[in-house]
């Protein structure tokens, strides 16, 4: 047996990591395999955060004319924004549109996805017609109402041929007929997110509640409500933006002087034919503040009413 | 009146056949009869409504694209073509519908070709400001296009591609390339990461990985998110309507243009058949598509092979 | 079966360690591996030995050591250069490539020649006997079929080193067994050298040349089999190695590398299989079959002689597992040739030089006497 003249080895501190620096890097996910990302964020730069942050940039460069009228250095556009009636209306007008819209769209569809959620013959053909709209188009529809719902069409000759009514009704060029265009492009988009939101909600939790001897109104109220509020916010909140967005069905449908006009076509007014470009992009900026304002309310709401899970794959 | 009255009899009536045909155990098993309470009522009422103004629209804008005269009867007094032949010359919808095709299948293709390597990344490393690059691909998602859109129209402008195709073509992938990426990545992390160690070790770059291994398997997914880019570029207004000019505007601008031109009604048929062709175009698209985003058998093996 | 052994002389892992998150899933490990060798990593879940496989797959990097290939590093290479091949737990197919094409996989994308291809596929595939199965999916095939595709897959490459990942774990008993018998099988005809990690001791034992034992991220002891089985190197691995029996006894006397150890009613005399001292508390290990109850026949003489009380009795086909207690109370694990009474007392035989004695503490001059193993085995052969 040979002798074995190995030292013993005391404890010392841990010797720093001899692994090749690669090996180091790579334990923190750094390679060169990262580049894969790298055109989507050259992408992102370029083409959203740079335009972006130079349209914010840009509302604080204001044109001379509006300097003068309004004073204020580099925030007469805001100034303008909030002084001009006829800007500063649009946000109240386009509120009065996507609110009421939006809080149709969404609380319609609770009830439809509800029945609508068990199997019945047929359920999927109708699922697809229901969200048909989406691949029609704002510009369609718009075109579609104009005939179906205009003073000649058929639905104001049905109804006055049945002696419902005996003049014919103001639908398209107004405040309704933009209504109906948002209703028919946004439902869809609402009954297929609510319907997936209620899908993931637990149905024994339901079961449960029946058998503790709950009627379908108390099942509702007390158990699926609050299961669904969560996801009720976030379509309301899906279904509002898309609404307050509105532009082509503002000018088409409706009266883009008058009743609808819509921050996006004073925005788009301001951009295109008085090339302003610093108050455009004041106005579309303005635009997505107010909608945040309103996310961040309904978002505060939403905490305030129900915490927890939906029990569920939700 | 009276037609009032005649539909509801037949409603209930419909509705006593299907408690019926539930005491006759008429039903399939597993699907529930609907229950006549007042509140499916008012849901098929609605539902009826909605069903009724959709369906009317698109007949009307049917109709009205093969009528002439129609002012205030019924129906048309005469059907024609014409409007449609009028349509494409006057409107040169061949170079329109090939501007809008162009536009599309481009913003798709660069979309998947940038969206997917990324995806691939978010789904498999951790790396520093994951987090930020996460937010940063949420935000084009999240804001309105008019939001963003104005600015980014403004920069276009600035660098002297306004009303050019390929500032149509850029400002279309603000929002697909996220909505890629997005899709994308949960798509990626069910693919056992194993398979493609597995690759590695017999020897292929990650190149071929991606080429031999994942993209194969990963089809059904870029499908699904190709076509659904394809249906939104096409339809997409905002974007394209705040960059694109005569020579670059999309069938939807185009129609839009036609729209608040000096109006009456022979316009407006000239309008509504350039809507129809543009209805069937995006039924062409979805039926083709549709043949494409079902191969049963390449979803089936991956589902088999995963479920060991 | 053309194929031929690897082509190096040894594989070294010189002070291979990974930490991660504060952690250490991997230390201090040294290990040597000759061309052909069968070696496995054994030990419980979260002993390092998956980790040890990872990092010489290339699939971890590693935080501290080196990796060599008769002396060039390779711990820089990526996993695709490093000519291993790999069978992993959870197979790993290609689930969208038939079997031919997963078999495949590997010789195409090194652009290896149709014709050559089409061969050592065919070669491959019969080796495992899946021939009728060449044009299925993976979702077609059973959990061994499967498996057996991925050994082709990896073997079909003629790597330098086949690493296998408990490749057996997801199978049932019956397969298992004959998957191992397999997995030998192809070991002795194509002799390429195997890194397998296993946290079954009865597989390892019986498929490796030899095998090294982790716990906690430390090498607790290497070497053959038999070493293992009759000389572990502390309780722990003894443990691992079927010494049902671990005693905490006080030592008392001590004569050379033969020692008197008391407690649980018992005063026994038992062998050092580590340094120790009298008044020590210490630990005994003993096998079960090593614990005989005495019969007409049984040698006595030299031996540990002792009674119990029978409490359990297990039938195992030719013999009995008893479970014993002895005048305290502790239970004994031992074993019979005829079934004894429950309640009886027996009478049972201990061979001293199966009574191991080890240190309690499982890390106090375990790396020297793992280095003085670890030499003594190299120099050995």
């Amino acid at each position: 047996m040979t002798a074995i003249t190995e030292t013993h080895r005391p404890n010392l501190p841990k010797p720093k990591s001899t692994a090749s620096r690669a090996h180091r890097l790579a334990e923190r996910g750094v390679d060169t395999k990262l580049l894969m990302l790298l055109p989507a964020i050259v992408f992102a730069l370029v083409l959203f955060v740079y335009p972006f942050s130079y349209g914010i940039g840009l509302t604080f460069q204001p044109l001379p004319e509006i300097q003068n009228q309004y004073g204020g250095g580099i925030f007469a556009n805001y100034i303008a924004f909030f002084k001009d009636p006829f800007i500063f209306d649009s946000v109240w007008i386009t509120m009065r549109l996507a609110l009421p819209v939006a809080l149709f769209n969404v609380i319609v569809s609770i009830p439809i996805a509800f029945k609508l959620r068990h199997k019945f013959r047929g359920k999927r053909f109708m699922s697809t017609l229901l969200v048909l709209p989406i691949t029609l188009g704002t510009v369609l529809t718009a075109q579609g109402l104009l005939i179906f719902a205009g003073r000649q069409g058929w639905l104001n000759r049905f109804l006055m041929d049945t002696g419902i009514i005996s003049q014919p009704l103001p639908l398209v060029n107004n405040y309704l007929g933009v209504v109906f265009s948002l209703v028919i492009s946004g439902f869809p988009f609402a009954y297929l997110l609510i319907s997936s939101y209620l899908s993931g909600i637990d149905p024994s939790l339901e079961a449960a509640a029946k058998t503790l001897g709950a009627n379908w109104k108390q099942r509702f109220t007390k158990v699926t409500l609050p299961l669904l509020a969560p996801g009720l916010a976030t379509t309301f909140i899906l279904t509002f933006v898309l609404a307050f967005s509105v532009f082509p069905s503002a000018r088409l449908v409706g009266d883009p002087l008058g009743s609808t006009r819509v921050m996006a076509l004073m925005a788009y007014r301001s951009f295109a034919e008085q090339i302003n470009y610093s108050m455009a992009s004041t106005i579309a900026i303005m635009m997505g503040v107010v909608e945040l304002i309103v996310i961040a309310i309904v978002l505060l709401g939403r905490s305030f009413l129900y915490k927890g899970s939906t029990g569920g794959k939700g | 009146m009276s037609n009032f009255t005649a539909q509801h009899d037949s409603a209930a009536t419909e509705l006593v056949d299907i408690t019926a045909n539930r005491n006759r155990g008429k039903l399939p098993p597993g699907e529930k009869p609907l229950v006549a309470s007042p509140g499916t009522w008012f849901v098929w009422a609605g539902v009826a409504v909605f069903f009724i103004f959709l369906f009317g629209i698109i007949t009307s804008v049917v109709v009205d694209s093969f009528g002439k005269g129609w002012f205030t009867t019924w129906l048309p007094q005469e059907f024609t073509v014409s409007w449609y032949q009028d349509a494409w010359t006057r409107f040169d919808l061949t170079h329109i519908l090939g501007v809008t095709l162009i536009v599309a299948f481009v913003v798709v293709i660069v979309s998947i070709l940038v969206g997917v390597p990324a995806a691939y990344m978010l789904a498999r490393r951790n790396f520093p400001l994951k987090r930020l690059v996460m937010v940063l691909f949420l935000l084009p998602i999240l804001i309105p296009p008019i939001t963003f859109g104005i600015p980014l129209a403004t920069v276009m402008y600035n660098f002297g591609l306004g009303r050019t195709l390929l500032a149509v073509i850029l400002v279309n992938l603000v929002p697909s390339i996220p909505f890629v990426i997005i899709t994308m990545t949960p798509f990626i992390e069910q693919i056992n990461p194993s398979i493609e160690n597995a690759a590695r070790m017999c020897g292929a770059s990650m190149r071929q990985v991606f080429v031999r291994v994942l993209t194969p398997l990963l089809v059904p997914g870029i499908l699904a998110a190709g076509i659904l880019i394809l249906v939104r570029t096409v339809g997409m207004f905002e974007l394209t309507f705040l960059v694109s000019g005569p020579q670059s505007d999309t069938l939807v601008v185009a129609i839009y243009r036609a729209m608040t031109s000096a109006g009456g009604s022979e316009a407006r048929a000239l309008v509504s058949s350039m809507g129809v062709i543009y209805t069937a175009m995006m039924l062409v698209i979805l039926i083709i598509a549709l043949r494409f985003i079902n191969p049963t058998q390449l979803v089936a093996q991956v589902k088999e092979a995963r479920e060991d | 079966m053309s194929l031929t052994a690897s082509a190096f002389d040894t594989l070294e892992l010189k002070d291979v360690g990974r930490s991660f998150g504060g952690r250490e899933a991997l230390a201090d490990l040294n290990l040597t591996i000759r061309a052909g060798e069968f070696i496995a990593l054994l030990g419980p879940s979260g002993c390092g030995k998956s980790t040890a496989l990872n990092c010489l797959a290339g699939l971890l990097p590693l935080t501290h050591g080196q990796i060599l290939i008769d002396g060039k590093r390779i711990d820089v290479l990526p996993s695709e250069k490093r000519d291993f091949g790999m069978v992993f737990q959870n197979y790993a197919l290609f689930p969208h490539l038939s079997v031919a094409k997963n078999v495949a996989f590997g010789l195409e994308v090194r652009g290896v020649p149709k014709a050559e291809v089409k061969r050592r596929v065919s070669e491959a595939i019969a080796l495992v006997k899946l021939e009728e199965h060449a044009k299925k999916l993976p979702g077609q095939l059973s959990g061994g079929q499967q498996q057996r595709v991925a050994i082709a897959r990896a073997v079909v490459l003629e790597p330098r080193i086949v690493l296998m990942d408990e490749p057996l774990s997801n199978l049932d008993a019956k397969l298992r067994l004959d998957m191992r018998t397999e997995i030998r099988r192809l070991h002795q005809s194509l002799g390429l050298t195997t890194v397998y990690v296993t946290h079954d001791q009865e597989e390892a034992l019986s498929l490796a040349d030899r095998l090294v034992v982790l716990r906690e991220g430390r090498v607790q002891q290497i070497g053959t089999p038999t070493e293992l089985h009759n000389n572990p190197a502390n309780w722990h691995v003894a443990d691992f190695m079927g010494y049902r029996n671990l005693l905490d006894m006080e030592l008392t006397e001590v004569s050379g590398t033969q020692a008197r150890v008391s407690g649980h009613g018992l005063s026994l005399v038992a062998t050092l299989a580590q340094p120790a001292r009298p008044g020590d508390t210490v630990r005994m290990a003993v096998r079960p079959h090593d614990l005989n109850v005495v019969t007409d026949h049984t040698v006595t003489t030299g031996r540990n002689v002792f009674t119990g009380r029978v409490g359990v009795v297990e039938y195992q086909g030719r013999e009995f597992a008893v479970e014993v207690t002895t005048s305290t109370g502790q239970r004994l694990f031992v074993h019979a040739e005829t079934a004894p009474q429950v309640g009886d007392e027996v009478t049972l035989v201990l061979d001293p030089a199966r009574a191991l004695v080890y240190q309690q503490s499982l890390d106090a001059n375990v790396s020297d006497e793992e280095r003085e193993r670890q030499v003594l085995a190299e120099v050995g052969s």
